[in-house]
């Protein structure tokens, strides 16, 4: 899911690098107050676990073998706020020295799987496990299940960000500068391997792991448990959470931005424009490349992109509602549960 | 050598010396610093100069639309590699010879005139009943090259910067893009027990190998792995309670102090010129 430099248009990148800033920021703050310096020894060793455990290959049901991001685990031991460095940190080293992941797309990267995975995964497994004691085992199952969907969260946002790249960068020639696969192939393509394989990886580890946690050292899974310390405000405020969901509906919508442009604009009016390059073979190219693109297909063009990315918007909505759903049907489980133990 | 890589070559070594393999390409890639440690023209640099080269040269290659303008800057860091004493088979292999199997299944089908429709190339099927047609076409063939020269040389670029900084040098280079001192701090000390949790996972891997003989069902090794998780997972909770302790002792009070040691030279000065003129100039031929 690592996103390589190459496959994002710089303006991507930048957003991305954006709208993953404030919650550095916040994390940053927010792990201060919190933990004071406590903080930095632990995020900086569980990074260094994380990094670790991507190792440990588990054998799946099916012959073949996957290995998890530990995210969900983190972000269920640490809080998502801690959770967000951790990861980064590890995205950031592995950009670095493995190439694993490009250095541009730190800021796509990090908003998909410290992010999005921390945030997703953390009220996920607080709505599943509800007051469920620490050693239930509704809590393994609330984990692994957070780890499945906020994996496959990720995976989808990667793959709208992969998507739109075709749409919204293209040559004079209309050839993909970029990522060249529209949505209609990236997120079935990412999908197919996250809801199979990386996710089952992912499910299992946590699941697992936090089921030997519970039976060896359960005062870790304590502190973000949402058991016990329902006073406590570890969550996000309201107005946090309406501002991350708009964020994250938002962010395919504000990356059109660029688009939206290049669309509206007629081939000719590119050429007026003249965009600053006119390379010595361009007519040549161009005399090859232009009659596939008369002046007539670019409003067609239009409306594909915006039915795309109402599809992404749409997609990501989808996602939510399911998670939603679940805490809400979670939560009346629970209710009738405890109507009948009473 | 890339991240997906490494796992590649662990599950291609045999059952016995996986980790032991992994521990020791990791160790290769992250810990020996050999290459940073010669005497060459990129170690020579100060660190910030490498860094805002290699993220102008970066964003370049991003924003240029322009297949011999990406060649180009990847021709120019051939020189730049020698010059550093970096064996140049591995530097050209440790990039490329992993990028088709990564990039290259990718860009794969782009090449086909099913995802790039276009003049054809090389038809390969024409058969009209019933109708099917397949060809390379010319436009697939820029869009997959675009991806993979535009990859191939960023990576090169990553690993060039890598190779010739030391870690702890690159970090304080981080300060000057106005990374937060507490976020440099947890990079360094993460690099550090990086290499302390891999011996200790490496150790339980080998004192498990040594006492099983034949083959583990799936299940059990399931619940071995999770277990070995979980045995990492604590000793680095519990490790993290002495390093606070360790720090505390030390003065720590949650505000990181790093010495500033780098200064700026005048070859920095002109170096720095040259990578960031050589960036706008590809920027400029490839817009």
């Amino acid at each position: 899911m690592h996103i390589p430099d190459g496959y994002l248009s710089p303006a991507t990148a930048a957003v991305m690098y954006a709208a993953a800033a404030p919650f550095w920021y916040r994390a940053t703050q927010k792990v201060k107050t919190m933990l004071s310096g406590r903080a930095v020894p632990l995020i900086a060793l569980f990074a260094a676990f994380s990094f670790v455990i991507m190792m440990f290959n588990i054998p799946l049901p099916g012959g073949t073998t996957g290995h998890a991001v530990g995210a969900v685990l983190a972000t269920i031991v640490l809080g998502p706020w801690a959770a967000i460095l951790a990861v980064s940190v590890a995205l950031v080293i592995q950009a670095f020295f493995f190439g694993d992941g490009g250095i541009l797309a730190i800021g796509a990267n990090v908003f998909n799987m410290a992010i999005a995975m921390s945030f997703v995964g953390f009220y996920l497994y607080r709505w599943l496990s509800g007051s469920a004691a620490i050693t239930s085992s509704r809590r393994v199952l609330a984990a692994a299940m957070a780890a499945y969907i906020a994996l496959n969260v990720a995976a989808l946002l990667t793959a709208i960000e992969l998507g739109i790249q075709p749409m919204l960068f293209r040559d004079g020639a209309g050839r993909p500068l970029y990522f060249p696969y529209g949505l209609e192939v990236a997120i079935p393509a990412m999908l197919l391997g996250h809801l199979t394989l990386a996710g089952a990886a992912e499910a299992v580890v946590t699941g697992l792991v936090v089921a030997w946690l519970q039976r060896a050292n359960p005062e870790i899974l304590e502190a973000y448990s949402g058991a016990s310390t329902a006073a406590r405000a570890v969550g996000l405020p309201r107005w946090a959470w309406l501002g991350l969901l708009a964020l994250i509906v938002l962010t395919p919508m504000g990356l059109l931005a660029p688009g939206t442009a290049w669309g509206e604009w007629g081939r000719e009016e590119l050429e007026a424009l003249g965009l600053g390059y006119i390379p010595a073979g361009f007519d040549q190219w161009s005399s090859l490349w232009s009659a596939p693109i008369p002046d007539y297909d670019i409003p067609a063009l239009e409306n594909p992109t915006l039915a795309y990315v109402a599809s992404a918007v749409v997609g990501v909505a989808l996602v939510w509602l399911i998670v939603l759903a679940l805490g809400w049907l979670i939560e009346r489980l629970t209710l009738r549960g405890a109507t009948r133990t009473t | 050598m890339t991240w997906a890589g490494l796992v590649g070559l662990f599950k291609r070594a045999g059952a016995k010396s996986r980790l032991s393999d992994l521990t020791g390409a990791l160790e290769q890639s992250l810990f020996a610093e050999e290459i940073a440690r010669r005497k060459g023209l990129l170690q020579s640099l100060d660190p910030r100069v490498k860094l805002i080269g290699a993220l102008a040269w970066l964003l370049a290659i991003s924003w240029s639309q322009n297949l011999a303008g990406i060649a180009a800057l990847y021709t120019l860091t051939l020189p730049l590699a020698a010059a550093s004493r970096v064996p140049m088979t591995f530097y050209v292999k440790r990039v490329w010879a992993l990028i088709p199997f990564f990039t290259g299944i990718i860009a794969l089908p782009a090449l086909f005139n099913v995802f790039s429709p276009g003049a054809p190339l090389v038809t390969l099927i024409d058969s009209t009943s019933p109708r099917v047609y397949l060809a390379i076409t010319l436009p697939g063939v820029v869009t997959a090259a675009f991806l993979l020269l535009r990859v191939g040389t960023s990576v090169s670029i990553a690993v060039l910067l890598i190779l010739t900084t030391r870690w702890t040098l690159l970090l304080k280079a981080l300060r000057v893009l106005r990374v937060p001192q507490t976020f440099v701090l947890i990079l360094g000390m993460t690099y550090r027990y990086i290499y302390v949790l891999l011996h200790a996972a490496n150790n339980m891997f080998l004192a498990r190998q040594s006492r099983i003989v034949g083959r583990v069902a799936d299940a059990e090794q399931r619940r071995w792995l999770a277990a070995s998780a979980g045995v990492l997972f604590a000793k680095s909770y519990a490790l993290s309670d002495e390093v606070y302790l360790a720090m505390q002792s030390r003065g720590f009070r949650g505000e990181a102090q790093v010495m500033e040691t780098l200064r700026w030279r005048g070859a920095d000065w002109m170096w720095l010129a040259v990578f960031v003129g050589v960036a706008v100039a590809a920027t400029w031929i490839g817009s």
